[in-house]
């Protein structure tokens, strides 16, 4: 099935937040399709007929109380972080919004 | 070498407790055997000295004090895989994206060793992030197969795999997605088990794939193993895929097959992992395993699992689709490396990508595409979708293998450790380690690696897997203890002691 | 565009979505408290932070509430339902995923009846209510004005990280014509209220509990198929979601008249100037690339479940009107006028508080109407209580205040002087019923004015009336009208 380009390559890194550089592009679109063209025959045994699994154990209604529980501190929280003001995560400015 | 690392965790446990060794003296041994040989394997990232002798102290007092054991491996030392959270340890699952991370927070598993009184002597190598079957895509290096320096311990888990070859630790921790324990274990002639999904929890492993990870225990006997498969396992409210069951009694199991009888016990070869690609060293000691379980008494059955041969593409599509998604919190925003953050020029987003790009290696970013492409619209149905149903498929083949035969054997991986550096640029050969090991990955069930010797051609350990039924993981346990009884006499000793002496 | 022409020509397609923050005591996903306003990352867990290796665990009191809600929206509850990833990068976002639900929803097909100001009822057809979590807040530093655009950086806080949330969307709404802004808010009002009356949220518009995008495209007359909409985000108050509609349509209309397209994209509503600007279009919308949750177990809600809870359902706000339009005895345009006028509630309360309807509802609809209009605020802001207003009514029952002193009462207590009681104190209003003092002014009236004594004595009555007027003036209004009404005639020997 696929022959993955450089620019679908390029539009996967995107969307998956990855500055890959041009050689990058080069190397992963011939690994991506070799990988792809391989892991395609699933197509072959996957009839409408057969239920997807989505998880190992057939477990259902796993509930928690909503009752608290103890968190981390403000200081805990913050520890790991690259850059923090006024207790809170200082990051670069954000584009556009959501 | 010190008896002390020689010893099996059962055997420390007993003479710590018995009081005949302080849990310092026995700490402090593998300490030093670290000091030793470690530069030259590399199973360690971080060895946490004063922590693991402030557990053993506190071990040692108890005793005195006239307390109970907190555990049957209460001052047994282990090496705990980097991917597993350790409050103010460092975690860095092997990647530079998270070089220096302190946790605020034990994974359920740590605390679990902890609260048993089990020493962590520190935290072991492994392929960034799990992603890998050699330990090579570890950001910090290699580590290097006890049995040969020059090839692979297996991986992901290799750090982990070697500590115990290397007597380093008598005990490690590994995590199991697409056989990440037990492909170690093959190649560095250690046991690793893969327990029932869901019997371990994965609270705190950091996550590489959800639906397949579980964490599972590593040792180089049997019985080590079923013991710290108990010290971890059971029931965990904070991981919603947790079974809310008693842990199935492994170490029971492991008691009873030592006993060497495994008559009424019908054991199934899979058809399909034999063959092209599988070298002969391999297939040879496969067979003769077969052979010795027969002469155990038990009934051997051939049995095909037709869907099997699809389950490495349907793990290809599975693993990295979820990896794409459990990654995406690595964004330089809260923790871990950030790159690009001091250029006022840079947006939040083009700050995430330059770290990402920085920050993970190439085997990470190749299934991260794999894993966007997958679940991307319009290809989720062909990918994602048909790699969900092949899960079907497979968990069906074991269900029906499983109402012909108590267990399933095969070769756990097909070949004998690699040399490092020969697959590196070949990812789908890389794969290929991981053929046998991903079915039960996928279907959740149980699964170990217990060494069945040497291939012939090359001198290096071979794996014989052993395949239980989801919540059945005693049977594999019985079963792989009768054999190594029964291996050890046919060989003339634990395999583990022909390992040679670490050249430093 | 006109307004009037707009739908003159075009016919408006609205689709609402409405988030709702649960009030649980904890998030969706971790047992930290939800409550709001705490200070920056305080409220946080390695689960809704997004550490590495940190799972979810799900709340069931919020399933319980999702499906309550979905109930209560006359929505069918899915037998088997699953947790979704909704994959973007967004910082306010911990784990660059959203755990929702995606074609799997708890509960989906129901509706809700809308009443208009005018009686006018109009079924808003529910398409699905799913079950989520809230991202977390961010603060832009630099800039002009605190905006994201021009900001030097931002900080980042995930209090709200988490927090359970309940998605409504409702299929496309056509058919409402020049009417769809006022349906929108209607709309969003009731749902408001159905949310309050269950108890699962604080329903705060202006703290972020409810809040509302609005899908809008516009059709040319006798089209079948929708033209392309915007989605206004973020639309924060009532009267916000009938000016955005409006603006919209206005806006789409324009566009559409000059043979213009409308461009599929987000749009934000500018609360100052009551318009609409251009956010983030189709082309570059993500690929969201759902997939089922692998942390979390499927969602089955067994029928005896959703019994027990459909159980637990409160009256329902239409339920209630119904039931008070027959304990009141009023009339379909008796009731309407109540609801519009928002004073079905404060009536009930005085009711609650042992006043009868027809005398909770004169004083509502009447005096106090009446003061809030002066006022210029609505009704349930007058600083009156229905409980103080039910006590005024006794007080007038039971003959102690006259109607007169009544409304004197209840100014005092409008304008701060305290309760009726101490109002009555304070201003010194009691009725005067000490019989002889009575007795006395009628006898100096009657004095003062012998002529109408003689023709009341002679039979006429209704000149009484002067009398007792006298006599109210003479007693500051102090004294009851009947009774004095009663002296008078009973002195003239009636
Ligand atoms: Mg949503
Ligand atoms: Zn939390």
């Amino acid at each position: 099935m696929p022959s993955i380009s450089r620019d679908e390559v390029a539009h996967l890194a995107r969307l998956a937040r990855l500055a890959v550089t041009e050689d990058e592009l080069d190397l992963f679109a011939g690994q991506l399709d070799v990988i792809l063209q391989a892991v395609a025959r699933v197509g072959e045994l996957a009839t409408s007929d057969v239920p997807p699994t989505s998880h190992a154990v057939p477990l259902t209604n796993v509930f928690r109380e909503d009752v608290l529980r103890p968190g981390l501190r403000q200081q805990q929280a913050l520890a790991g972080a690259p850059a923090a003001e006024a207790g809170r995560f200082r990051v670069p400015r954000i584009l556009g919004e959501e | 070498m010190n008896d002390l690392i020689r010893s099996t965790a059962a055997e420390l446990a007993a003479q710590i407790h018995a009081g005949e060794v302080s849990a310092v003296e026995v700490t402090q041994a593998h300490l030093d055997r670290i000091a030793q040989v470690d530069t030259a394997v590399h199973a360690f990232l971080h060895v946490d000295t004063e922590g693991a002798l402030a557990a053993a102290r506190k071990v040692d007092a108890d005793r005195v004090a006239g307390q109970q054991p907190a555990s049957a491996l209460a001052g047994v030392p282990l090496a705990l895989k980097d991917v597993l959270t350790t409050e103010g340890v460092p975690t860095t699952c092997g990647s530079k994206m998270l070089e220096g991370w302190i946790p605020p927070y034990d994974a359920t598993v740590t605390r679990r060793l902890r609260e048993a009184g089990v020493v962590i002597l520190g935290k072991t190598n492994m392929d960034e992030f799990a992603m890998g079957s050699s330990t090579e895509n570890s950001a910090y290096g290699p580590t290097h197969n006890p049995w040969d320096l020059d090839r692979i311990p297996g991986g992901s888990g290799g750090g982990s795999s070697a500590a115990l070859a290397a007597f380093e630790s008598p005990l490690s921790i590994g995590t199991d997605t697409g056989g990440s324990i037990r492909q170690p274990g093959s190649v560095t002639g250690t046991v690793g088990v893969k327990p029932t999904y869901g019997t371990v929890s994965r609270y705190g492993l950091v996550a590489f794939s959800s639906s397949l990870d579980q964490a599972g225990p590593c040792a180089r006997t049997v019985l080590d193993a079923a013991l710290l498969h108990e010290v971890i396992g059971g029931h965990d409210p904070l991981d919603s895929t947790s079974i809310d069951r008693p842990l199935p009694p492994v170490v029971a199991a492991a008691r009873q097959g030592a006993d060497g009888d495994l008559s009424g016990v019908r054991i199934g070869v899979v058809r399909e992992f034999a063959g092209e690609g599988y070298q002969a060293g391999v297939l040879a000691s496969f067979t003769a395993a077969v052979d010795q379980l027969r002469a155990l008494g038990a009934e051997i059955v051939e049995v095909s699992c037709p869907s099997f041969t699809y389950a490495l593409s349907a793990y290809y599509l599975i693993a990295p689709s979820e990896a794409s998604s459990n990654l995406a919190r690595f964004d330089a925003m809260r923790y871990g490396l950030r790159v690009g953050g001091d250029d006022p020029s840079l947006s939040a987003e083009d700050v995430m990508s330059l770290t990402r790009e920085a920050g993970f290696g190439a085997e990470v970013k190749r299934r991260i595409m794999i894993g966007t492409y997958a679940l991307s619209s319009g290809y989720y149905d062909a990918y994602y979708g048909s790699a969900q149903k092949v899960r079907t498929l497979i968990t069906r083949d074991f269900d029906a293998a499983f109402e012909q035969v108590d267990v399933l054997v095969s070769p756990t991986t097909p070949t004998t450790a690699f040399k490092i550096g020969e697959r590196v640029d070949d990812p789908m050969a890389m794969y290929l380690s991981d053929l046998c090991t991903i079915p039960s990955n996928l279907a959740g069930n149980a699964s170990l690696s217990v060494p069945s010797g040497l291939a012939e051609e090359d001198g290096l350990p071979v794996g014989l897997q052993i395949m239980a039924p989801a919540m059945e993981d005693h049977r594999m346990y019985r079963v792989a203890a009768a054999y190594e009884v029964a291996r050890d006499a046919a060989q003339g000793g634990p395999l583990i002691h022909r390992v040679p002496e670490v050249s430093v | 565009m006109d307004y009037a022409e707009v739908v003159e020509r075009f016919d408006p397609v609205l689709g609402l979505e409405v988030h709702v923050e649960l009030s649980t005591n904890t998030k969706m996903f971790c047992g930290c408290p939800t409550t709001f306003g705490a200070e920056p990352n305080t409220q946080v867990c390695p689960t809704c932070l997004g550490l590495p290796g940190a799972l979810p665990a799900v709340n069931g009191k919020a399933v319980e509430s999702a499906i309550r809600i979905g109930l209560a929206l006359n929505c069918e509850i899915a037998a088997w339902c699953r947790f979704a990833r909704k994959n973007y990068f967004y910082p306010d976002q911990p784990k660059n995923f959203q755990t929702s639900q995606y074609d799997e929803p708890i509960a989906f097909n129901g509706y809700l009846d809308v009443v208009l100001e005018d009686g006018e009822v109009f079924r808003v057809d529910i398409e699905r209510a799913h079950m989520e979590e809230d991202t977390g807040k961010s603060l832009h530093v630099g800039g002009a004005t605190g905006r994201i655009h021009g900001a030097d950086y931002s900080l980042l806080d995930y209090n709200r990280a988490g927090v359970p949330l309940i998605e409504i969307v409702t299929k496309p709404l056509e058919g409402a014509g020049e009417r769809a802004p006022e349906v929108a808010k209607a709309y969003v009002s009731a749902l408001r209220d159905l949310l309050r009356a269950l108890d699962v949220s604080d329903v705060r518009m202006d703290q972020g509990s409810l809040r509302c995008d609005a899908n809008v495209s516009l059709k040319p007359k006798g089209q079948a198929e929708f033209g392309t909409r915007t989605e206004t985000k973020n639309v924060n108050s009532l009267r916000s979601v009938e000016r955005a509609v409006r603006f919209e349509m206005c806006r789409q209309g324009a566009v559409l008249a000059e043979g213009g397209r409308i461009v599929q994209e987000t749009r934000h509503f500018d609360e100052s100037s009551g318009s609409t600007s251009a956010g983030r279009t189709k082309e570059t919308a993500e690929d969201y690339r759902y997939f089922p949750e692998p942390d979390l177990a499927p969602v089955a809600p067994s029928t005896e479940w959703v019994e027990e809870l459909r159980a637990t359902l409160p009256e329902l706000p239409w339920e209630r009107l119904k039931r008070i339009q027959g304990d009141w005895q009023l009339t379909d345009a008796e009731l309407r006028d109540l609801v519009n006028a928002g004073a079905v509630d404060l009536i009930a309360a005085t009711v609650d508080a042992g006043s009868s309807p027809a005398e909770a509802r004169r004083w509502w609809v009447a005096y106090l109407t009446q003061q809030a209009n002066t006022r210029g605020i609505e009704l349930v802001e007058l600083s009156i209580t229905p409980v103080q207003v039910a006590r005024v009514i006794e007080l007038v029952n039971g003959g102690s205040l006259t109607n007169t002193m009544a409304k004197d009462v209840v100014d005092g207590v409008l304008a701060g002087e305290g309760s009726p009681d101490e109002v009555v104190e304070g201003r010194g209003l009691k009725v005067v019923s000490d019989d002889s003092a009575l007795e006395a002014a009628v006898d100096e009236a009657l004095a003062a004015q012998p002529d109408v004594a003689e023709k009341i004595r002679s039979g006429k009555v209704q000149a009484a009336g002067a009398i007792v007027g006298a006599v109210m003036k003479a007693t500051k209004g102090q004294a009851d009208a009947k009774k004095v009404r009663d002296l008078v005639i009973a002195r003239c020997g009636g």
